[in-house]
């Protein structure tokens, strides 16, 4: 059984002109220990599903799932008491920005002392203690004295171990990370992958990591899925994506980068992601793909099989076998 | 470079700035009841001539204090009553409409222009003549403003042209305030700066780079004070130091009327009605306004 | 070897800091002592992590700001802010958010137009026009883009309007401050091709800003590592990259992620984070996170030294 496993998921948000899509149909399965990378770019929704699961959206967004569940117990199916629970404590998330994460009014200690007041309902020394403990945890030196630091005078870095120690306080079962590491110096990322990493070995957690950075992703993870416009287009090892990505999306997407390049003249994927307005009908990435014919433009691609890359594409077998060039 | 044409731009069914600006504004019913109420008040003040029944100075000496038409002794001749000089209170309501509009108009005209052109100095100016501007305007809004308006009518002498000035300087503050913030905010953005890139001055960069980006808030505030503004004058016409009799001002027929309150409810209730429906209708219309125009406050 | 289009030496720019009540006021050395030389229709990128200076040497560069010592010549005037108003049209900059960058309010027809109202006053309203026009057609925009306001373009289209407005003017040289990092890989490399392809035909000198090394390594043709306001080290893009020289730029290079999970990695990790620039150390800026560190590289700054590979290190690597 695995520790998190959502199928077909949706989520829709009501705005001036009508409901729009943001994720779509996104199946999503993360064992223990795992970790487990979802990439996309912009408009991917590949933050909207997280938040969801974790509740955070806004009234205006409707989510279905057939299934939604953490440990085998259903979220959509017990109450909002009992879901928060285990929001929080076993599930953690972490976000982009480390400096707005937290409040700019009190001092760190006084943000993690409270997160364990609440979640773990310890006395103020165990608090203080296990404060200290989860700091050193984390790598943040000196910890004893970095209790009474505010937010801003503490770099950018510094703050995200300390939200990753706020995160990791309840020993999370599953920690969601939306773009940990986009805001910080790459010296810094360097940092903070490993320490992430670290906890997870230590921690035995399943780890979400969500990113736009492909470089990443080939230095972290071990499973990933790319999403296109709310979809997920293809699911493999990351090994495998790499040497040989089946959909067109991350074909062109990963030739797109410019340290692949071998020309001066980067190859390009044309047109944007669509939005609200121009959402194709049939495969969402048929306006954009080299490949796409009539039947692209009016049916939908249903999911291949993982020996496929679970790819969404109707002609994968015979882009693979070279048969359309 | 041309792969970037080769997909048609779907733009085109993206709504309107006035569309989404409408579909924001009436989710909110009060707004949009508001702004009804405010449409009825504009069309009494602009036809106040042809709807009155009669010339609201004009004196039916055998009708004095007579009661609204549907209380003893009233008559449909004058369907809210006559006051205590035998004017017919309808045809006074309708007229003095005018005036609280023209006074709306005029308080929000003189402040917003000066408060705007204040607070763009002020926002763009040297630090010293920033805080040489900010500082007179601390002093002003650490009057009451209604007290403020008092001492400037009586300098000037009371009537309603000096009431609206009195008012105008009171409400200026507000206006250089929120002006300046916005203007600080905008001049950090990096359009700004490519402006200055391409060699603007600073005129250019003030009035026709930064100011368009700032009125959403002066927008709001605007329509919010418009109803201040009508309740000040109509405050100040109370207290005597503004419209003078016979002129058919709200606040001025309040005033008038004061000493019938407990023989005759009618002739200080509608003037008070008037007023509180007007400035209700005005407050939750800029509520909307707000709703609307804030780009913060709207939903993801 | 034509002259260069510009060139800076000793370049510094310090902001005053007031403190609280009852500091003293700090010096930010924001920018402290950097020379270059830019050829026309070449590509010089600044290299560095957050606060290493380079987006104020962007400011300094496009004169938005005055250095507060040193010499900078562009297209062999000697610049002084009294110059500011005649070496605009030379120096033009594209910005890092396409979406702050771009006036709200005023339709792309009104942006691209307004440095020609600007600086050429004596142009006609049609002849505007007509160049506006010729310069969508350039950027790979569509004609009927001309009426529309920003909020109707996605980021990469906004990227190409502010490039447009930058070349309005005819410049010679374009300072672009991170102008694909705010863009989805997708949308980046229609943007780089887009500089590329201007760059050919306009010879355009790019000053190019970034802290993404694998943009930069495709895209320039000279590469400054800046650390703390100061440069570390200066070299052709194929000699930086094959073999670093500088502590700082091996570090740098060996942590950014590589898109091939089989690559193997020996990344250098480096101890703590960047020091204050309110509160530089008094020798090499890196040394406390430098692992080659002496006592020696306390005591002073190193300069930069060597021919076409210039590194500033005491121990510097081979």
């Amino acid at each position: 059984m695995s520790l998190l496993d959502i199928r077909n998921l949706t989520v829709e948000f009501a705005t001036a002109s009508g409901k729009f899509r943001a994720v779509d149909g996104v199946d999503l399965s993360v064992d223990k220990g795992e970790l487990m990378a979802i990439v996309g770019e912009s408009g991917s929704g590949k933050s909207v599903s997280m938040l969801a699961l974790m509740g955070l959206l806004p009234w205006t967004a409707t989510i279905t799932a057939d299934q939604l569940s953490f440990e085998g117990i259903d979220l959509t199916k017990i109450s909002a008491r009992d879901r928060r629970k285990i929001i929080g404590k076993d599930i953690a998330m972490i976000f982009q920005e480390p400096m707005s994460s937290l409040n700019p009014c009190f001092t760190v200690g006084f943000q993690i002392k409270e997160a364990l007041r609440i979640h773990l309902g310890l006395n103020r020394k165990e608090r203080h203690e296990r404060a200290i403990e989860l700091f050193d945890q984390v790598g943040i030196p000196a910890p004893e004295s970095r209790l009474n630091t505010f937010p801003h005078q503490m770099s950018g870095g510094m703050n995200q171990r300390v939200m990753i120690a706020m995160a990791i306080a309840c020993k999370p079962k599953l920690l969601i990370a939306d773009e940990p590491t986009t805001a910080l110096d790459v010296t810094i990322q360097a940092q903070i992958l490993d320490l992430l990493l670290r906890l997870r070995d230590e921690q035995g957690m399943g780890l979400v990591l969500i990113t736009h950075d492909m470089g990443v992703v080939a230095e972290t993870a071990e499973r990933v899925q790319v999403q296109y416009a709310g979809q997920k287009v293809e699911e493999q090892p990351v090994k495998d994506l790499f040497r040989t990505p089946r959909h067109p999306y991350t074909v062109a997407l990963l030739n797109a980068l410019p340290e692949r390049a071998t020309s001066k003249l980067l190859p390009t994927i044309p047109g944007v992601v669509p939005g609200q307005f121009d959402r194709p009908k049939g495969c969402l990435f048929s306006p954009r793909c080299q490949y796409a014919d009539d039947l692209c433009r009016s049916l939908p691609p249903t999911p291949h099989s993982a020996e496929f890359g679970k790819a969404r594409c109707h002609y994968v077998e015979k882009i693979i076998a070279g048969e359309l060039a | 470079m041309a792969e970037l044409s080769a997909i048609p731009p779907k733009t085109e069914d993206r709504p309107s700035a006035l569309r989404e600006f409408w579909y924001y504004f009436s989710e909110n019913r009060g707004a949009v009841m508001g702004l009804w109420v405010f449409a009825a008040f504009v069309f009494c003040a602009a036809f106040a001539p042809l709807l009155a029944p009669y010339d609201p100075t004009e004196q039916f000496r055998e009708h004095i204090l007579q009661p609204p038409a549907w209380q003893e002794g009233g008559s449909w001749a004058f369907p809210l009553g006559t006051d205590p000089l035998g004017r017919d209170m309808l045809s006074r309501l309708i007229m003095g409409s005018r005036y609280s509009f023209f006074v709306g108009i005029v308080v929000v005209c003189v402040a917003v222009t000066g408060g705007v052109i204040i607070g763009l100095l002020s926002g763009f100016a040297p630090k010293w003549i920033d805080t040489m501007i900010m500082r007179v305007m601390d002093i002003i809004l650490s009057f009451p403003s209604l007290l403020l308006a008092l001492v400037l009518v009586a300098i000037l002498g009371p009537s309603l042209t000096n009431a609206m000035i009195a008012i105008a300087i009171v409400f200026q503050p507000h206006y250089v305030r929120l002006t300046r913030a916005s203007v600080l905010s905008e001049r950090q953005k990096d359009y700004v700066t490519s402006a200055r890139v391409a060699g603007a001055s600073k005129a250019r960069l003030m009035f026709k780079t930064v100011l368009p980006n700032c009125l959403a808030p002066i927008i709001v505030q605007a329509a919010l004070s418009f109803s201040t503004a009508i309740l000040d004058a109509a405050a100040l016409g109370f207290l005597g130091m503004g419209a003078q009799p016979p002129t058919p001002e709200w606040g001025t027929m309040l005033a008038e009327a004061r000493e019938f309150i407990l023989r005759a409810w009618w002739v200080v209730t509608f003037p008070g009605l008037a007023i509180l429906v007007t400035v209700l209708a005005i407050n939750l219309m800029g509520d909307g306004l707000r709703d609307a125009l804030d780009p913060k406050l709207k939903r993801s | 070897m034509t002259a260069p289009i510009v060139q800076a030496s000793a370049l510094a720019r310090f902001y005053t800091v007031k403190g609280g009540l009852l500091s003293k006021p700090a010096t930010v050395k924001a920018l402290s002592g950097v020379d270059f030389d830019l050829q026309p229709g070449k590509t010089l990128a600044i290299v560095g992590e957050s606060g290493c200076g380079k987006s104020t040497l962007a400011r300094v560069v496009t004169m938005i700001e005055e250095p507060t010592s040193g010499s900078l010549t562009i297209d062999g005037v000697d610049i002084t802010p009294s110059k500011w108003a005649q070496m605009r049209e030379t120096v033009q900059i594209v910005f890092q958010d396409p979406y702050g960058s771009l006036n709200p309010r005023q339709r792309i027809g009104q942006i691209l137009q307004e440095p020609l109202i600007i600086n050429r006053p004596d142009m006609s309203a049609a002849d505007r026009e007509a160049r506006a026009r010729e310069m969508i057609d350039l950027v790979g925009l569509r004609p009927e883009h001309y009426d529309r306001y920003p909020h109707m373009f996605s980021g990469g289209q906004r990227q190409r309007i502010a490039i447009a407005r930058a070349l309005m003017l005819n410049p010679k040289v374009l300072v672009l401050d991170e102008p694909v990092s705010a863009l989805d890989v997708s949308i980046q490399s229609q943007i780089l091709n887009l500089l590329v392809e201007l760059q050919e035909r306009l010879n355009l000198a790019y000053l190019f800003i970034s802290h993404d090394l694998s943009v930069v390594k495709h895209f320039a043709d000279d590469v400054i590592v800046m650390y703390l306001g100061r440069a570390v080290e200066k070299a052709p893009k194929e000699m930086l990259f094959a073999a670093p020289r500088h502590p700082y730029s091996k570090a740098l290079l060996s942590t950014t992620p590589r898109a091939d999970p089989e690559a193997k990695k020996d990344r250098i990790k480096l101890e703590g984070e960047l020091p204050s620039p309110m509160n530089i150390p008094k020798g090499c800026a890196f040394a406390q996170r430098c692992w080659l560190a002496t006592e020696e590289c306390r005591t002073a700054p190193p300069d930069l030294s060597g021919d076409t590979h210039q590194v500033a290190c005491l121990h510097p690597l081979d």
